[in-house]
């Protein structure tokens, strides 16, 4: 009954006197803010045991799993690694994570700099129907990806799409988004139509902390629009701009779910291998290939987690120096 | 020293401040950039609005009029009808399924990501910084490369098929974890909790008292971010689920629109306006949560982008 009285009262005292009183004891500095005790591993404990058990064994499994093989006479036979000498030459796989690498390199770099270019249109404050706008570009990151690619699948179909529709009424020759030369191009516009608006997000809301007097200081300076983009915005994006790259790198490299869904109105052009996931998806379920995909999805999960550590690496020294 | 930029004082130490202030709201807006931003909304929202149309359409329509305008004869309420209905209502259940696996998966994803945020930031314990790195380290490791093996693990447990197949696994979010921790390292002081300990409340009551409290924005944002994740889930539940009465509602329209398909992509497809005019129905109930709790994940977004 003591608490809610308690929690006001302390709630209306508010933040920096108490702090500066506690802080200046000596006792609390040499040991810094935080509290040992028992509490403290209970908070974690739900947390970690979860992890433990949906993280960390799935993966252990998966690892188990990949050293084994199923063979028609014996069973299942330890070989090793074996599964991994045969997926590093796997022509399907590689050319699996090929693609998706290009996909990477093509769509990531587009998908941020639209991203990047609307968050400072945004926060510059020369806009009309800003808040309308920002919205509007948010809200497909709402919009399943599923059903983002059905959409997408129909508008660039040869029989109701609208630009077929255009094309035809114009007696133009109809773009084939849907075959071999365009497909990957057609599967980056959609990953950037779902995605920029929550990347411009990310950064938008970054650069609403840049604390005004900056900006107040630098047009006292003269600084016009762009060079207050420059010397003052991009800094302050470093940290917002790796972590949606960081971000994009673990979502390209899994793609799935939009060639998985234009693979049934493309199935000529979009092979069971086309990515990487998708590959190790059929090879689980209707390759029936139980321990070669425990290996390829360990691999992959590998792969993202090198591709991540070498983007943190190179934006730290790029920062260090 | 003349390098050191006299900037900052320079504006500290401005008489009076009101002018700049007052320059910056009269500032003028710019034609130009709002005329190419809107033509940057209308890449976002035409495909939308092409489905908006479409809905309104029969499958003849959809073939003989422009994609682009409604038909002369609009039919939205009979294409609502014919979703909810096909298959005994199998819609119906894919909506709730949807929405239960979302909502049960962010309040618990949120929870326990604001308990071991808190716990991470606030107290001192054996191994600390080692486990909060490990979580930290598998922010990296994709959802969708961690499927196939909690598919091998849950199928040999006997959870394959099964609702939970697709809420635990989403409880554990890592990023949620690391957000919590900045977020709760900031938005609860340490003064207060020890006032509350002084005044004799237990560890518990505190987390759920006062600290919960102040979390609120970070955890508003966790749940979002978990709750679109679960509802927008395709990889997961498409290799966990047979049934299609426990199928969500992405795996659901995936099927129906294979089903489109193979019925022949042709005028006489029946499935086409269902497909349609259900996805219509999936994406409402989320861009109305987005935007009615805009102020929560905007801030909590800041604080995860910030921080690093």
């Amino acid at each position: 009954m003591a608490s809610p009285k308690f929690s006001t009262v302390a709630l209306e005292q508010g933040v920096p006197p108490p702090t500066a009183a506690y802080a200046r004891k000596p006792r609390r500095a040499h040991m810094p803010r935080r509290r040992s005790g028992a509490a403290g591993p209970l908070f974690v404990a739900p947390f970690l045991i979860l992890f433990l058990l949906l993280f960390l064994a799935p993966l252990g499994y998966a690892a188990y799993l990949s050293l084994f093989q199923q063979r028609l006479i014996g069973g299942t036979v330890f070989v090793g690694l074996d599964n991994y000498v045969t997926a590093l030459k796997d022509p399907l796989l590689l050319h699996g994570v090929g693609r998706v690498a290009l996909f990477f390199v093509i769509q990531v770099p587009l998908m941020l700099l639209l991203a990047l270019l609307f968050a400072l249109a945004l926060d510059s404050g020369l806009l009309r129907l800003a808040r309308v706008i920002r919205l509007g570009i948010f809200v497909p990151y709402a919009v399943p990806s599923v059903v983002a690619a059905l959409m997408w699948g129909y508008l660039y179909g040869p029989d109701f799409g609208p630009f077929a529709q255009l094309s035809r009424n114009l007696d133009l020759p109809a773009p084939h988004f849907l075959s071999d030369g365009w497909m990957l191009g057609s599967l980056a516009n959609i990953v950037t139509w779902e995605f920029v608006g929550y990347n411009m997000i990310i950064l938008y809301a970054a650069l609403r902390t840049v604390p005004q007097d900056l900006y107040e200081a630098a047009a006292m300076d003269g600084a016009g629009a762009w060079r207050v983009a420059w010397s003052i915005k991009l800094p302050a994006l470093r940290p917002a701009l790796l972590l949606t790259l960081l971000f994009s790198v673990i979502g390209s490299f899994q793609l799935f779910n939009e060639p998985s869904l234009l693979m049934k109105i493309a199935p000529d052009v979009i092979s069971s291998s086309y990515t990487a996931n998708l590959y190790a998806y059929s090879l689980a379920f209707t390759g029936n290939q139980v321990n070669y995909a425990a290996t390829v999805s360990f691999l992959l999960g590998l792969v993202i987690v090198i591709a991540s550590y070498a983007v943190l690496l190179t934006a730290n020294r790029r920062r260090a120096t | 020293m003349t390098t050191m930029t006299p900037a900052p004082t320079v504006a500290s130490t401005v008489p009076d401040p009101r002018p700049i202030s007052h320059a910056r709201r009269r500032r003028t807006r710019s034609t130009p950039l709002t005329i190419a931003m809107l033509a940057a909304l209308a890449y976002f929202l035409l495909p939308l609005f092409w489905l908006l149309v479409a809905s309104t359409k029969s499958t003849q329509d959809l073939f003989n009029s422009f994609g682009l305008w409604f038909s002369r004869t609009p039919q939205l309420l009979a294409n609502i009808r014919a979703t909810f209905t096909q298959d005994d209502g199998v819609f119906v259940h894919w909506l709730l399924n949807t929405a239960v696996y979302a909502v049960v998966s962010a309040l618990g994803a949120a929870l326990l990501a604001a308990a071991a945020g808190y716990g991470f930031a606030k107290f001192r314990f054996r191994g600390d910084r080692a486990a909060f790195n490990l979580v930290l380290g598998a922010i990296m490791v994709p959802a969708t490369a961690l499927a196939i093996p909690t598919y091998l693990l849950f199928a040999k447990v006997g959870l394959v098929n099964t609702p939970w197949a697709i809420i635990l696994p989403s409880l554990v979010n890592p990023f949620g974890l690391y957000l919590m921790r900045v977020y709760a390292a900031d938005a609860v002081p340490d003064s207060l909790l020890e006032a509350a300990r002084i005044d004799g409340a237990g560890e518990a009551r505190i987390f759920f008292r006062i600290a919960l409290r102040l979390l609120a924005p970070g955890l508003v944002t966790v749940l979002l971010f978990t709750l679109v994740a679960t509802w927008n889930n395709y990889f997961l539940p498409l290799i966990m689920l047979n049934d299609p009465n426990l199928y969500p509602i992405t795996v659901g329209l995936s099927s129906w629109a294979a089903q489109a398909q193979n019925g022949g992509a042709g005028a006489s497809s029946d499935m086409l306006p269902l497909v349609v005019t259900g996805s219509l129905i999936s994406i409402v109930p989320l861009v109305i949560a987005f935007l009615l709790l805009q102020r929560y994940w905007q801030s909590g977004l800041a604080t995860g982008s910030v921080k690093q």
